[in-house]
């Protein structure tokens, strides 16, 4: 069995970050295979590492082979993990959700390697994964899982154009996707705005190893302007690293901005707007009231050691609202608006799944009746099917309620159902800014081209584009002529008609 | 390498940190009401002997008893001059023990190398015997393996020192022929080192070390083993049994490494606790370490013989500390690169 493992079948994981171990060099974790399974001397082995390192594509293998896994990003990890399993080049590759933990264009590129590399070698591929678009993109057969058993299987071509179980139906329904070109929708209308970032910026300075060289800075936001309008939804999408998250925060006023910027909130229409970043206590209490935010990870957004009941009144309490009983019964209710049972409140939140915490969740956002809601990856963490239903309820309370949102994604397809306005960032710039529907269908930027090509589509005749993807998501130096930067100076945020900014040279 | 000079960096914070540990030694010697000198002046005049009284007088000036408090603690420490120049820690004077009425370091003298000898023999057995029997509990978790190396090592941590050194030495003794308490032949006391008294020492050390390293064994198995199958569940585990690794071979490269961080960080809270924990050992067990002189020293208030034992704990821990500190950085790169942008 030891001599198959490693040899003739190798496997790559689902969490690059975690699948390496910290305190080897990479060099030695991937030579490993071939000390192992006696084929090779050590020298010879590095000589065949570093070839390997070269053909997934790391551009100093050199470097790659003494590096340790946490100075890598987490897309290079997954091409050290594909060495690692390409080295001693097996029969059979497992891949175990190779491109879940990655960002859309960083996963086109890998997909895109282990594709090639298969061509290359002959060698099959077992794809284990959750999403029909990488299905539709890498395999020939399929075969489709509910509960521990096959629900349908059979080649992909057919069962992907026409699904026979209504499993696989509902699968395919549920796979967010870009929508057929549409009407342009009007620019939503800049009269009553919740929410206004002006020229924010945000700039942390990393401690450098040495003492006594300058600390490095990272920009993690540069000039950032957003305008949100009462009732409506402002998605911010980029990739990790691209500053959405800082953004989120800047605006909630967890971190302040830069000298010169600032972030305005009005609560009400016609009110005056209160600056999020000066001010008092009292006021900041009843800000908090007004905002709230939704996170990430489910799983570590609720409290292990609270009952959902004391999770949801939490916020009543520290804003003395109503009395015990009256608080119980806003939690009930607001379970049931979230499609939950108030016969829950008492349960503890490791006895519900990761859709049903990404209710309480936003249940818990909700207790305080907010106007605004930022919501920063809400369902990043779940499967697609149960990421529909979210988007479906989130959608179905901002129309209620008469919420606005600051919704932060990476994943375009998602942020084209729920936004009414989009911005792309990318290092901490936002590179272009528009309807959905125009961003979709008329892509000015690079960068913008890029992720929408890089979105694997459930349908097999629309493979992703890795040119565009290559170009878009490379360095800003490689860009085409119009938007090309190189350092710090960037070309500014042009309109180039009513509602479509493009940061090119004009 | 940045390494040298981190370990340059981490000894001169160990003198810093000893500076003010002296300070500190000496502020709570001094706490209690009165010195030994004074009491035993008080005394002295209460039954009508002079003569003792201008010794004690003589003895009070001649080791600047008379001095303001800081001037004190600075001409014990060795920064200023005293009646006889400078003349303190620093200067490798520790001091008059008024008690015994002996130099400090002819008091401690012997018994300060054994102290070291008895300690470092026992931490080598904590590690010799947890690192073994930690990978395995944690390998074989929940089994009889785990089972019974966890209620043997709760029996070591449970059974008072003191009684588990009584019953080793009968039946050390009467089983093995092994000697009752010191750390060597009675005759042999004394005597410049050779290889007979190198024997002698060595197997008078056998029952002291397994009383003194048992507690810290067990316990020290215990957190190895929780260390290990916290990481014994994380995805690079998989990633190395699916490149074709042999178990034991992967349990050593790679779970193991990083749950020996927090093994290598115990070396420094491991020594103090020995020191202080053998006092009651050693006195049971009759070994001339300076665990019971700092009992005698403390309960006289003899403030040159504490204030030294002290003072020499305090390095031990220092010490102890600074050499984990510099093996955590050659052991895990995420430590050394900290910082360096990942």
């Amino acid at each position: 069995m030891r001599d198959l493992r490693g040899n003739q079948i190798a496997m790559i994981f689902q969490e690059p970050m975690r699948s390496l171990s910290p305190l080897h060099r990479i060099g030695n974790q991937v030579a490993e295979v071939l000390w192992l399974h006696g084929r090779k001397s050590e020298s010879e082995a590095k000589k065949e590492v570093l070839t390997c390192f070269e053909r997934v594509g790391f551009p100093d293998p050199e470097r790659t082979y003494s590096s340790y896994p946490f100075e890598l990003s987490g897309g290079m990890r997954q091409r050290a993990m594909i060495a690692m399993a390409m080295v001693a080049q097996p029969q059979l590759l497992i891949a175990d959700e190779p491109t879940t933990a990655l960002d859309v264009t960083t996963q086109a590129q890998v997909l895109g390697l282990m594709k090639e590399l298969q061509r290359d070698t002959g060698m099959a591929m077992i794809l284990v994964t959750h999403d029909l678009g990488v299905v539709a993109n890498m395999a020939e057969q399929v075969v489709v899982m509910h509960k521990g058993r096959v629900m349908e299987a059979g080649a992909a071509e057919p069962l992907l154009s026409a699904p026979a179980h209504p499993y696989t139906r509902a699968l395919i329904e549920a796979a967010p996707k870009i929508p057929a070109a549409a009407a342009p929708q009007p620019v939503p209308g800049r009269s009553d705005l919740i929410l206004e970032l002006k020229s924010v910026s945000k700039t942390y300075s990393m401690r450098a190893g040495k003492g006594w060289k300058a600390p490095s800075l990272i920009f993690a936001c540069r000039g950032v302007d957003l305008l949100l309008p009462r009732g409506k939804t402002l998605a911010i999408v980029g990739e990790s690293g691209s500053g959405k998250t800082t953004a989120a925060r800047i605006a909630l006023g967890a971190e302040p901005p830069d000298e010169g910027g600032s972030v305005l909130f009005r609560p009400r229409a016609g009110e005056a707007a209160i600056e999020v970043h000066k001010m008092d206590r009292t006021a900041r209490t009843a800000f908090q009231r007004e905002a709230q935010m939704v996170f990430q990870d489910p799983y570590s957004s609720l409290s292990p050691r609270m009952r959902i009941l004391d999770t949801m009144t939490e916020p009543l309490e520290i804003h003395h609202i109503g009395t015990q009983s009256e608080r119980r019964e806003r939690a009930a209710k607001m379970l049931q608006t979230v499609g939950l049972g108030a016969d829950m409140l008492q349960r503890y939140p490791h006895a519900f799944s990761g859709g049903q915490r990404q209710r309480l969740s936003i249940a818990r956002a909700l207790m305080l009746e907010p106007s605004l809601l930022v919501c920063d990856e809400p369902t990043s963490a779940l499967d697609v099917s149960v990421q529909e239903q979210i988007l479906r309820l989130l959608e179905k309370i901002r129309d209620e309620n008469q919420l606005s949102y600051l919704f932060i994604s990476h994943d375009l397809a998602v942020v084209a159902r729920i936004a009414d306005e989009v911005a792309v960032m990318r290092r901490g710039l936002v590179v272009e800014q528009a309807t959905p529907e125009t961003l979709f269908h008329n892509p000015q930027h690079p960068y913008t081209k890029a992720l929408i090509a890089a979105q694997p589509e459930p349908d097999i005749h629309r493979p992703i584009n890795l040119k565009l993807v290559a170009q878009g998501a490379g360095r800003p130096e490689d860009w085409p002529e119009k938007f090309r930067f190189s350092g710090f100076e960037a070309p500014p945020l042009v309109p180039l008609e009513p509602g479509h900014k493009v940061r090119c040279h004009v | 390498m940045g390494i040298l000079r981190y370990a340059i960096y981490r000894f001169g914070t160990m003198l810093l940190t000893l500076w003010v540990v002296s300070i500190l030694v000496f502020v709570i010697i001094n706490l209690p009401p009165g010195d030994y000198l004074s009491n035993q002046i008080a005394e002295l005049r209460a039954s009508g002997q002079s003569a003792g009284v201008a010794k004690a007088e003589f003895l009070r000036s001649e080791y600047s008893l008379d001095k303001p408090l800081w001037q004190q603690y600075f001409i014990w420490a060795g920064f200023l001059p005293g009646p006889h120049g400078f003349s303190g820690l620093i200067q490798g004077n520790f001091g008059w023990s008024f008690e015994f009425d002996r130099p400090v370091s002819e008091i401690v003298g012997d018994s300060l190398w054994l102290t070291v000898l008895v300690n470092l023999a026992a931490v080598l057995f904590v590690y010799v015997v947890a690192l073994p029997l930690g990978v395995l509990a944690a390998a074989r978790a929940r089994s009889w393996v785990d089972y019974s190396s966890a209620f043997v090592g709760y029996l070591g941590l449970a059974t008072p020192n003191f009684l588990l050194a009584l019953i080793l030495f009968y039946y050390g003794h009467r089983w093995f022929n092994l000697p009752i308490g010191g750390l060597m032949d009675p005759a042999l006391e004394g005597e410049p080192m050779n290889w007979e008294k190198v024997k002698s020492i060595l197997i008078h050390l056998i029952v002291p070390t397994f009383v003194i390293g048992t507690s810290g064994a067990s316990a020290m198995m215990q957190r190895l083993r929780a260390n290990m199958l916290d990481e014994l569940g994380k995805p690079y585990v998989e990633t190395a049994i699916a490149k074709g690794m042999s178990p034991s071979r992967m349990l050593a490269k790679y779970p193991l490494r990083v749950a020996f961080n927090p093994f290598v960080a115990d070396i420094g809270n491991l020594l103090p606790s020995m020191i202080s924990g053998s006092v009651l050992v050693s006195v049971v067990l009759g070994l001339q370490t300076i665990g019971p002189t700092l009992l005698t020293a403390l309960k006289t208030q003899d403030m040159f013989l504490s204030g030294f034992v002290l003072m020499f704990v305090a390095l031990l821990t220092l010490i102890g500390t600074m050499i984990s500190d510099v093996l955590l950085v050659l052991l895990d790169p995420r430590i050394r690169y900290e910082g360096r942008d990942a």
